[in-house]
């Protein structure tokens, strides 16, 4: 008998024709390749349509002395608009230091807990109680500082207002603490556990072990996290809006109200007209906060895949 | 390190050693604390926003419009405004961050290329909500002339979120053996066959989870909304995707800081709903993968 | 069971069959490693050509290169012609066409992670059948040629993947079955399956000789001799010599180091 006659299911493809499912692979193929490159047509586009609008500005009214140099944003001052962003900066400066250097030892500290001491159930009850801690939305952590923080600044350090760099750097860094510290336990998990063991071996206990032996050679990750959690932190906007005050000034004292790069771009918007040269200066801060973060981001990306290729 | 009865006798400690120990049990603690520390304001936020909270919520809270220029009343539009945002940004974001998942998990090389791709996944992660807000405004409010709508302010979240659907998608994909691709590639199915009945279906639960991941975060953000399609308030329902709303996360901003002589429950109320329901989706979230992890497949 | 005579008969019309595929001076690299070089060879209809020769001889990359598998991986070049039915299968239209007529069997059992019945069932759907009847027909016929049915037939739901070794290579088979295949290849399926099932699958092998070519690499010499009406010897990336089995195995070969293979001073 010959093959042809034993086949029993019917329907064999020919091989030199293309049916119908060959056609769909392909379409997938460069509907899938479409929606891939997505993400890189929407980074490119936010750069794009930010600086489109923020464009006219900087033509006509930009001054590099006057823009990053100058501590007066006064742009609806009628005889002479000035756009200095000095004080801004300072502003999402010393929130964000503030806030690092609250939340950079309590998110190593944790990351270590959670990633050498810790064992079994308190460990997931732990680690699950920090992913809660990052789902907390900004605006209810702005809504906090107003509310518990500024209170409680007030009464604790006799002082007259409560929104402050204080109140938004510990908001802050209760914010980025539960992304830097997951980076972090990664970077921890990722040492590979013959270094643990050799250390051990040499008879050194598991803090001896950790310091010595782990913690350096975790050192990029860690680092990348750090890089992470102060892109984080320079990017907020609701919770820095709510709680720093409301005065543009250089502060002296982290007592002193300020106001953030972010936060002016989110209270002043709405109040300026399409196209008008305060809007699109408002659009410039933007492409300064982007190419800002866009380069943390990158380096702290380049920093963690330094470490897992080697 | 384990050790029998009989050789533990054999090692006598040393100060060295005691003092060895004790700077580790200090530590210990030190680390101990400070991960308690991280998780203390937590519980003091949710214990805060209940007590003060929890006296306004009712179902009329719930279910009933703002009155007396938003100091008293209630939330529905706010709330029903939130679901319209979100469930607009998730049809935009799912199909397309599902797409872009299986592209990279399944098609892509491992080149330049690619790495371009995902350095583009974090970085769109990492650009500040208000950047999203004025590239909302600058592409889809004005470019695209959808005005400040709900279409505006969802796409600009789906484009927020996109990043977090990729991720996850990509990840529960990639979890899928290699050898099962092959065994069906063997048999003459196409890449999409494949996936369509052997990858896809295996990893729907995790995609599932980044999804409810997202919802949770789409819910909370303000900033991207704000001056994209959410209003401070409006009197009426919105009717389609083009008609601007109020949404839960502006209401807290709004009664916090830009209505006078609001009752102190008020806000803590809204806060208590947000926050609720932010908690509530991502412990689903959290549950669902755990879950997960006991139910082997292969 | 095939009768030695009727075993004999076979092997002689072997000779005068057609040839359903040709290997003209192939060769299989990865980046710049040569896996194997200068391979030519005729596997012809209905014949159960064996392949023996020790690991990393480069048996597996050849049988990759067989049904073009070698496209999911960019390190690995194809060169030379490998004609099936004629036609050079770089030149198929439809690629996947190939792959559904030729049925693998690697030495690594993959029970998908579907239920049994739909492991076996995957083909004939893929294939646009999709009547109950039919694919029960279908799933109880393959699974019993490859000695699974009376072990599985009361869970066919139950999923493919959490079966044992051994269960899920002879799901593997019966899925490679399921193809009715022109072209079987089996590589060194028996090292995943016990003893007294890799007889049974042999006599089922030998029972599909009438319906298809059957390609068996094989580490087990003396399978080869059971089952091979012609095999082939390869060794560190070459093909020694092919010839009638029988031959080989009484001594007549034509390069010395096939008979130090197979009489295993070396391996």
């Amino acid at each position: 008998m010959s093959q042809a006659q034993l086949r029993q299911t019917g329907n064999m493809p020919d091989i030199n024709q293309r049916n119908a499912d060959w056609y769909i692979d392909k379409i997938v193929q460069y509907l899938v390749f479409l929606s891939g490159i997505s993400a890189i047509v929407l980074i490119v586009g936010i750069f794009v349509f930010v600086t489109i609008e923020g464009f006219g500005f900087l033509l006509e009214d930009f001054s590099f002395r006057e823009f990053f140099l100058s501590q007066w944003w006064e742009p609806t001052d009628d005889d002479e608009p000035t756009y200095g962003i000095l004080a801004l900066m300072a502003g999402t400066a010393s929130v964000t230091g503030l806030a690092m250097l609250v939340a950079i030892p309590f998110s190593l500290g944790s990351a270590i807990y959670v990633a050498e001491f810790a064992t079994g159930k308190t460990r997931e009850s732990l680690k699950v109680l920090i992913e809660l801690l990052a789902a907390i939305p900004s605006v209810v952590w702005g809504f906090i500082g107003l509310s518990i923080m500024n209170p409680l600044i007030i009464d604790i350090f006799d002082v007259p207002v409560g929104l402050n760099i204080l109140n938004a750097g510990i908001i802050l860094g209760l914010m980025a603490a539960p992304i830097m510290t997951s980076i972090c336990e990664d970077a921890l998990k990722a040492v590979p556990d013959r270094y643990r063991e050799a250390a051990e071996a040499l008879g050194g206990t598991r803090w001896q072990v950790i310091y010595k032996t782990v913690l350096p050679a975790a050192k990029n990750g860690l680092l990348g996290g750090v890089l992470l959690g102060v892109g984080r932190g320079f990017g907020e906007t609701m919770a820095v809006l709510m709680a720093t005050g409301h005065a543009i000034n250089m502060p002296g004292s982290v007592f002193d109200s300020v106001r953030a790069l972010t936060a002016t771009i989110a209270a002043e918007l709405g109040e300026t007209a399409v196209g008008s040269p305060h809007y699109q200066a408002l659009f410039t801060i933007g492409i300064f906060l982007f190419t800002i973060t866009f380069i943390i981001n990158l380096s702290a990306d380049l920093i963690v895949r330094g470490i897992r290729k080697s | 390190m384990a050790s029998t009865g009989i050789i533990e006798n054999q090692f006598i400690e040393t100060e060295l050693n005691v003092s060895a120990k004790r700077t580790e049990n200090l530590f210990r603690i030190l680390f101990m604390l400070m991960a308690g520390l991280l998780i203390l304001p937590v519980l003091i936020i949710l214990t805060t926003l209940i007590v003060k909270g929890s006296p306004i919520i009712s179902f009329d809270f719930l279910f009933s419009f703002p009155t007396d220029g938003m100091t008293a009343g209630g939330i529905f539009p706010a709330l029903l405004g939130t679901v319209w945002i979100v469930g607009v940004a998730l049809v935009i974001s799912v199909p397309v961050g599902v797409a872009a998942a299986i592209y990279l998990s399944e098609y892509a090389a491992d080149n330049w290329f690619t790495r371009t791709i995902n350095l583009a996944i974090i970085n769109l992660a990492g650009v500040p909500s208000i950047v999203h807000a004025l590239f909302g405004v600058g592409a889809f409010v004005i470019f695209f002339g959808f005005g400040t709508s709900i279409l505006a302010a969802s796409m600009t979240l789906a484009v927020m979120t996109l990043p977090v659907v990729i991720v996850a998608t990509r990840e529960s994909l990639q979890a899928v053996p290699h050898a099962f691709r092959e065994a069906c590639w063997n048999m003459g199915a196409t890449r999409w066959q494949t996936i369509r009945r052997v990858v896809l279906p295996n990893s729907v639960s995790g995609i599932l989870t980044g999804v409810i991941l997202e919802v949770s975060r789409t819910t909370g953000e303000t900033a991207p909304i704000m001056f994209t399609g959410a209003a401070f308030f409006i009197p009426i329902l919105p009717e389609s995707v083009f008609d601007q709303t109020m949404a839960l996360s502006l209401h807290l901003f709004v009664v916090a800081t830009q209505v006078p002589n609001v009752p102190e429950a008020l806000p803590y109320g809204v806060a208590l709903v947000l926050i609720s329901m932010v908690l509530l989706m991502n412990s689903a979230s959290i549950a669902l993968r755990m879950h997960l992890r006991g139910k082997k497949k292969w | 069971m095939v009768s030695a005579a009727e075993d004999m008969t076979n092997t002689a019309s072997v000779r005068d069959s057609a040839v359903k595929l040709e290997v003209r001076d192939v060769a299989i690299r990865y980046g710049s490693d040569t896996a194997i070089s200068g391979i030519t060879l005729d596997v012809k209809e209905n014949e159960i050509f064996g392949i023996i020769g020790p690991a990393n001889a480069g048996k597996t990359s050849f049988l990759k290169a067989l049904n073009r598998m070698n496209d999911f991986n960019s390190e690995m070049s194809v060169d030379g012609e490998i004609l099936f039915d004629g036609t050079n299968i770089r030149d198929v239209r439809n690629v996947y066409a190939l792959r559904n007529r030729i049925g693998v069997v690697f030495p690594l059992p993959v029970g998908l992670p579907l239920t049994i019945y739909e492991n076996v069932a995957f083909v004939p759907r893929l294939r646009g059948i999709r009547e109950k009847a039919e694919l029960d027909v279908i799933v109880e016929r393959c699974l019993t040629r490859s000695a699974l049915w009376d072990e599985v037939k009361d869970r066919l739901d139950s999923l493919g993947s959490l079966l044992s070794g051994g269960q899920q290579q002879r799901l593997t088979i019966a899925r490679a079955l399921s193809q009715e295949p022109e072209l079987l290849m089996l590589d060194e399926f028996s090292i995943a399956v016990d003893p007294v099932t890799t007889m049974r699958i042999e006599d089922v092998l030998k029972e599909l000789k009438p319906e298809m070519s059957i390609i068996l690499v094989t580490n087990l010499v003396q399978q080869a001799r059971r089952l091979a009406d012609r095999t082939a010897f390869f060794l560190d990336g070459e093909c020694v010599e092919i010839g009638d089995t029988e031959a080989l195995f009484t001594g007549q070969v034509k390069d010395s180091r096939t008979t130090d293979y197979i009489e295993g001073r070396f391996g």
